[in-house]
């Protein structure tokens, strides 16, 4: 259903160029259909704005004008500029303090949370040789602490014995107190799923944060989420100090524009891919294949070069 | 109650003392996309409510009512509440949807609905992968009084539906839903998964399922647009449910849609209690995604 940008590009560029020279009124054509590209690629329109002005800029200034190939430079700096704005520095989990080390993972209903709890605590424990303790804090949804439980049944890794009936303040403590005394290097708490406009359940959340400074606080995120992962990543970022972003379900055919939005506007970096249900679905971030998928193709760098 | 909407304090920004013209439409038309309702129909909702006001001065309370109005005409033909057929022993429901949208939620909340109007209700928890799926709906079973029909964690799902209809006809139950586990659209082999399960309730009744219920999440952006088209190719979808609208005016992709794709849209979940499941209401949706009311 979307027309990729090289495709969109293609027609108003080759069109042009049949003339001659572009002009800056050309480029200005050209980034019309960029924009297109972006907002339906869901990224927000606020970041569409200010990512078509850089662009803007960029390609005036630089050689577009005069090359060869007008339709590939312009998509050339789009894809520099996007991979430049999701980040290119690699960034990984923050794995040194004095343990045990809390990871905090946190983020709306059903975005993926317990999921990516037991790939990132299966991928301390396999790759980094860590010891790791999951505890789950959601005493909300039905079945929530059981789920966790059966995916450290199935990892190997140790789950916190549940009780029922106890806070998440409380859990949090004792998922802490436990990893001290089992010289766990590493706890993870799962949370419950929260809106951002949930006040007394953001305000629960800012709790267990205070409670267990966690060295992680990671936002698990949809990647097929809308113009409103803006809010959600800053209503998050609010309230406890979100450092870094888990992107899920890449493995869906959506555009992921979510992923430059809230990058652009928290800053926070996204540290980890979620590319399946299964366990061992889990990729380090390269903002290269973030920023192919939301123009819509495949590898661009090398479609650049062969032009 | 809903906290007003991006679209409707933009309206504020745009509006205050200005005309109608093509700068201020095509603000308008971003203004909708930047609710989710997708660059086609953003176009064509701001060109409609320019036809007649063109470079006219109007007011921002204005503008939203017009695009209430206009957000209304798309919905309202596809605001259809959820029915049981009573001729049916039991009415098969499958339900259906991407990981996460909140497929076992609605479930229990329509458990609840119908067990509130004495009807027998059979829960099928044909979710055999995801860890915990199954004690999930056993909880909703448990709180709403109905059976579960249940089998090994990777059991075969199809043949899981097969025990459940069996089981719910024997019992003369009124409604059977049929949980599933969920799945991104573009997996052909989970969805050959889901046709296997059609294939197999057909057996049973050729009419069956009487209804297939995709559920999406209001947070989806564009890509609604793709998991309608094609779990409706594939499992004829008879009706959409919209989750996670509790607290905010979200789900604008919901009016894109209903733009493409006419299907009917019974029922919204507004909270993860088992009472948080309302019909659909075309008007209240589009006065809270345009503001009407606010500020
Ligand atoms: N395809 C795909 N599915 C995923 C991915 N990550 C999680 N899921 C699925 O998404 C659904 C929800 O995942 P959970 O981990 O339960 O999400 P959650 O955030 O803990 O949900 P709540 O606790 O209810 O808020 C499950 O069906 C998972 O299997 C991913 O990267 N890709
Ligand atoms: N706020 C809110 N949360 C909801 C709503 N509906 C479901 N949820 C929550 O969303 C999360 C996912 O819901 P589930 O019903 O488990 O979703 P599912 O589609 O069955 O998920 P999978 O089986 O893993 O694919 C849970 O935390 C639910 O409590 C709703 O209307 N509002
Ligand atoms: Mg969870
Ligand atoms: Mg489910």
């Amino acid at each position: 259903m979307f027309e990729s940008l090289t495709g969109r590009l293609g027609d108003v560029l080759g069109r042009l160029t049949k003339r001659g020279a572009l002009t800056e009124a050309d480029v200005t054509e050209a980034l019309r259909e960029v924009r297109v590209a972006l907002l339906e690629a869901d990224v927000a329109l606020p970041v569409v704005k200010s990512f078509v002005k850089r662009v803007k800029t960029k390609a005036i200034g630089t050689e577009v004008l005069k090359s060869v190939n007008p339709a590939q430079m312009v998509i050339k700096v789009v894809h520099d500029q996007l991979v430049e704005m999701l980040g290119s520095e690699q960034q990984e989990l923050n794995l040194v303090a004095v343990p045990p080390v809390v990871y905090m993972m946190v983020g709306l209903q059903g975005s993926g949370k317990t999921t990516s709890t037991a790939k990132i605590a299966k991928w301390l424990t396999e790759k980094q040789g860590k010891k790791v303790l999951m505890a789950s804090l959601d005493v909300r949804r039905p079945a929530a602490q059981e789920q966790l439980k059966i995916l450290g049944e199935q990892t190997g890794i140790a789950t916190l014995p549940i009780i029922q009936g106890q806070m998440p303040v409380d859990i949090a403590k004792r998922a802490v107190q436990s990893a001290k005394l089992q010289g766990v290097d590493i706890v993870m708490l799962d949370t419950a799923g929260r809106l951002h406009v949930d006040e007394s359940l953001m305000a629960e959340m800012d709790a267990v944060h205070k409670e267990a400074h966690p060295t992680e606080t990671l936002l698990v995120v949809d990647s097929l989420t809308g113009q409103d992962a803006v809010n959600v990543a800053e209503q998050f970022k609010s309230r406890v100090d979100v450092t870094g972003i888990v992107l899920t379900r890449i493995d869906g055919d959506g555009r992921g524009g979510a992923a430059l939005s809230m990058r652009e506007v928290t800053g926070c970096p996204i540290k980890l891919l979620g590319t399946g249900e299964k366990l061992d679905a889990l990729e380090a971030f390269h903002p290269d294949r973030i920023a192919n998928r939301i123009l819509g193709m495949g590898d661009i760098v090398s479609l650049v070069e062969k032009a | 109650k809903r906290s007003s909407s991006a679209i409707s304090s933009g309206i504020t920004d745009i509006f205050t003392k200005r005309k109608l013209d093509d700068d201020v439409i095509e603000e308008l038309e971003e203004l909708l996309i930047s609710g989710d309702l997708g660059v086609t129909t953003a176009a064509r909702i701001a060109a409609n409510i320019a036809k007649t006001r063109y470079d006219k001065e109007i007011a921002p309370e204005e503008i939203r009512a017009a695009l209430a109005d206009e957000v209304a005409a798309i919905l309202d033909p596809v605001a259809i509440p959820f029915t049981l057929d009573e001729s049916r022993k039991p009415h098969v429901a499958l339900i259906v949807g991407v990981n996460g949208s909140g497929k076992t939620t609605t479930i229990g909340k329509f458990a609840k609905q119908y067990r509130a109007a004495g009807k027998k209700v059979v829960l099928a928890a044909g979710d055999t992968f995801r860890a915990a799926a199954v004690e999930q709906l056993q909880v909703w079973g448990q709180r709403t009084g109905c059976d579960v029909v249940t089998t090994k964690v990777g059991g075969d799902a199809a043949g899981l539906a097969y025990s459940a209809m069996e089981k719910a006809k024997a019992d003369g139950a009124d409604l059977l839903l049929i949980d599933t586990a969920g799945r991104l659209q573009n997996k052909s082999d989970l969805m050959a998964e889901l046709e296997k399960v059609l294939r197999v309730i057909k057996k049973l009744d050729p009419d069956a399922p009487h209804s297939c219920l995709l559920v999406l999440d209001a947070t989806t952006g564009q890509n609604a647009l793709n998991q309608v088209e094609i779990f409706g190719k594939v499992c004829n979808v008879t009706g959409l449910v919209m989750t996670k609208l509790d607290g905010t005016a979200r789900g604008g992709v919901l009016v894109a849609i209903a733009d493409r794709f006419g299907l009917p849209v019974h029922a919204i979940g507004v909270g993860e209690g088992e009472d948080d499941l309302q019909p659909f209401a075309a008007r209240d949706f589009a006065r809270a995604l345009s503001g009407v009311g606010s500020l």
